[in-house]
């Protein structure tokens, strides 16, 4: 069966949700959501600790109370809801191919599209850790989901591997519901998590945080038996002297994540390296015209807060995509670019038309922790604009407001960068 | 004299202050950036309270569980207690989200409630 749609969402989390409430807004009145699983909320719904929405509602929310604000103000509009749903393939034309137990095979010809699926975690498989294949070695967010949905305690006696967010909050968790965690490792030098995170999650309870430390070995034929640990020097090499085994049942791992783009690259969509993302202007439109990407698809987030409020600039995009019949002549086009210290930017690109907002928020990531330091945003020809931080730090993505108008008419490039101490 | 070392999570910078107190009597604070981290430790020291999100079990639901947490934050030497106490309870589906699921866990003066509507299996 094939059917016409103005907007299809792929993705009903946060970013889905917010960009299909803004796109109403905006007044387009034939929008369809399509969500994989069997309720909307995306990762939020397993993520039941506080510590959402300050920025957004500015209350703390736990992430069912965050998604549920999104899921009721969706319920009376007129927005198509498709769940138990998976979209699996887009071509560059943007024909969607979906499929369904209650309706099979579906297409979908859309007029615009916005991906909004997510990331998922890195695996085992991601960071080669050898030794045998028991049961037991899962994701951090494989065991959130486990704990705080679906009722089982995925273990006993926990070893976590990474000190990200979601292994420290899992830590917590497996402690709350009486695991005996033995420890979180971490290869890097710090914590990539939140201090919030390191002090409630692991001091409260005791929980010891190993810094320049790794799994070098799974050991267990049916189950995890124990995991063998070392330390390892600046350059990552593995420190043999240091080998030390660990009993234990369970290894989570919580080793970074990565953009969901397997339905982008289908569509040829071009993607960031080093992001894992598409590729994309202010209004986060991708190269393919009307199809846009927000949200963790698009670069990983810290903060649903940022997911929600990019979201909203997808969507009010995709209206205007779709309502506004003549086009905008763009003025200026201009690469947007990392230059010293800085890892990333999203958005890639910004064109200048008649109708651009006057300031654009560029978001980004430094490359190493700095205090009292500098963000400074150059064209090709000059400094624009300087931004003073007290303290950057690479988990939290920061961000500038620059006003267009102070960039120079003949420039085709902006570069920002972070000027540290001595410069 | 006691000394401990708290970390203020007041703001992003997480500065590590030193408390030094005889009992509950502080004599001394210092190490802290700013003067929000003088009202952070000392709270933190006297008297620490956390919220608890976890979850309770559901009878008839669409899911097995509904996530809870407490109305405000509780004293933090009772999260092991009230832990317990809401393992032992079921709930019938539905749920709405901010029902009262314990009133007043452990006399803290303070509720438990849902933090998402679970409807009823069909
Ligand atoms: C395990 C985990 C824990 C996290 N914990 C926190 C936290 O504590 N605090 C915080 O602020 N952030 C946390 N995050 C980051 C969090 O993911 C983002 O804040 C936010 O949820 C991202 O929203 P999203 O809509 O982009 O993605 P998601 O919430 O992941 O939603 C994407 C949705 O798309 C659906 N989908 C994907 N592909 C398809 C397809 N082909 N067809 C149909 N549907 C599809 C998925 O099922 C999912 O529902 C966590 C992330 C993970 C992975
Ligand atoms: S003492 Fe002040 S500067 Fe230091 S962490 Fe607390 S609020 Fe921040």
């Amino acid at each position: 069966m094939k059917t016409k749609r103005e907007l299809v969402i792929v993705g009903g989390g946060p970013a889905g949700l917010a960009a299909a409430l803004e796109a109403h807004k905006n007044g387009v009145e034939d929008i369809l959501l399509i969500e994989r699983d069997e309720y909307l909320g995306g990762i939020l719904q397993q993520c039941i600790h506080n510590g959402f929405g300050l920025d957004y509602f500015n209350e703390e929310l736990t992430g069912p109370e965050y998604a549920e604000r999104f899921i009721d103000e969706l319920s009376d509009k007129k927005i198509d809801v498709q769940l138990k749903t998976m979209v699996i393939d887009i071509n560059d034309q943007k024909m969607l191919t979906v499929l369904s137990s209650k309706k099979g095979i579906e297409f979908i010809e859309a007029k615009s599209v916005i991906l909004a699926m997510g990331c998922r975690e890195r695996t085992r498989e991601a960071i080669r850790i050898p030794g045998t294949r028991p049961a037991g070695v899962m994701t951090a967010g494989a065991a959130q989901r486990y704990i705080n949905i679906e009722g089982y305690l995925p273990g006993r006696e926990i070893v976590i591997l990474g000190s990200g967010d979601i292994g420290l909050i899992m830590a917590r968790r497996l402690a709350l519901e009486g695991a005996d965690v033995k420890g979180v490792f971490e290869i890097m030098s710090y914590s990539s998590g939140l201090v919030r995170n390191k002090v409630q999650c692991l001091d409260d309870f005791g929980i010891p945080l190993y810094l320049q430390q790794t799994v070098t070995k799974i050991h267990g034929q049916k189950r995890v038996e124990a995991v063998d640990i070392a330390e390892v020097d600046d350059n990552f090499n593995q420190i043999p002297e240091t080998k030390k085994t660990i009993e234990c049942d369970t290894l989570l791992l919580s080793v970074g994540l990565i953009p969901e783009n397997e339905l982008s690259q289908q569509a040829n969509i071009s993607l960031d390296d080093i992001t894992g993302g598409p590729i994309v202007d202010q209004s986060r439109e991708t190269d393919i015209p009307g199809v846009f990407a927000c949200g963790n698809v698009l670069q990983v987030h810290d903060l649903v807060d940022n997911v929600s409020e990019e979201a909203e600039i997808a969507g009010k995009a995709a209206a205007e995509f779709l309502l506004n019949e003549t086009k905008d002549e763009i003025k200026q086009s201009l690469e947007i670019a990392p230059g010293k210290n800085i890892t990333y930017v999203v958005p890639h690109t910004l064109n200048i038309n008649a109708n651009t907002s006057p300031l654009i928020e560029l978001f980004f990531r430094v490359k190493d922790p700095a205090e009292d330091c500098k963000i400074s945003i150059k064209d090709n020809q000059e400094e624009l604009a300087s931004y003073t931080r007290p303290i950057v730090e690479p988990g939290e993505i920061e961000s500038v407001k620059l006003p267009i108008k102070l960039i120079n008419i003949s420039s085709d490039e902006i570069i920002v960068e972070l000027i540290t101490g001595g410069e | 004299m006691n000394e401990r070392t708290i970390i203020c999570l007041s703001c992003p910078k997480g500065c590590r202050v030193k408390v030094k107190a005889n009992g509950d009597d502080i004599k001394d604070i210092s190490g802290h950036e700013c003067p929000q981290g003088i009202e952070y430790a000392k709270n933190e020291y006297l008297n620490p309270t956390r919220i608890l999100p976890t979850t309770v079990r559901v009878k008839n639901g669409q899911i097995a569980l509904v996530p809870v947490k407490t109305a405000s934050p509780i004293p933090k030497e009772k999260i092991g207690e009230a832990m317990q106490k809401l393992s032992e309870i079921e709930v019938e589906a539905p749920v709405e989200l901010g029902q009262v699921i314990v009133n007043n866990i452990l006399d803290t003066g303070v509720d438990v409630v849902a933090t998402r509507s679970i409807k009823e299996k069909n």
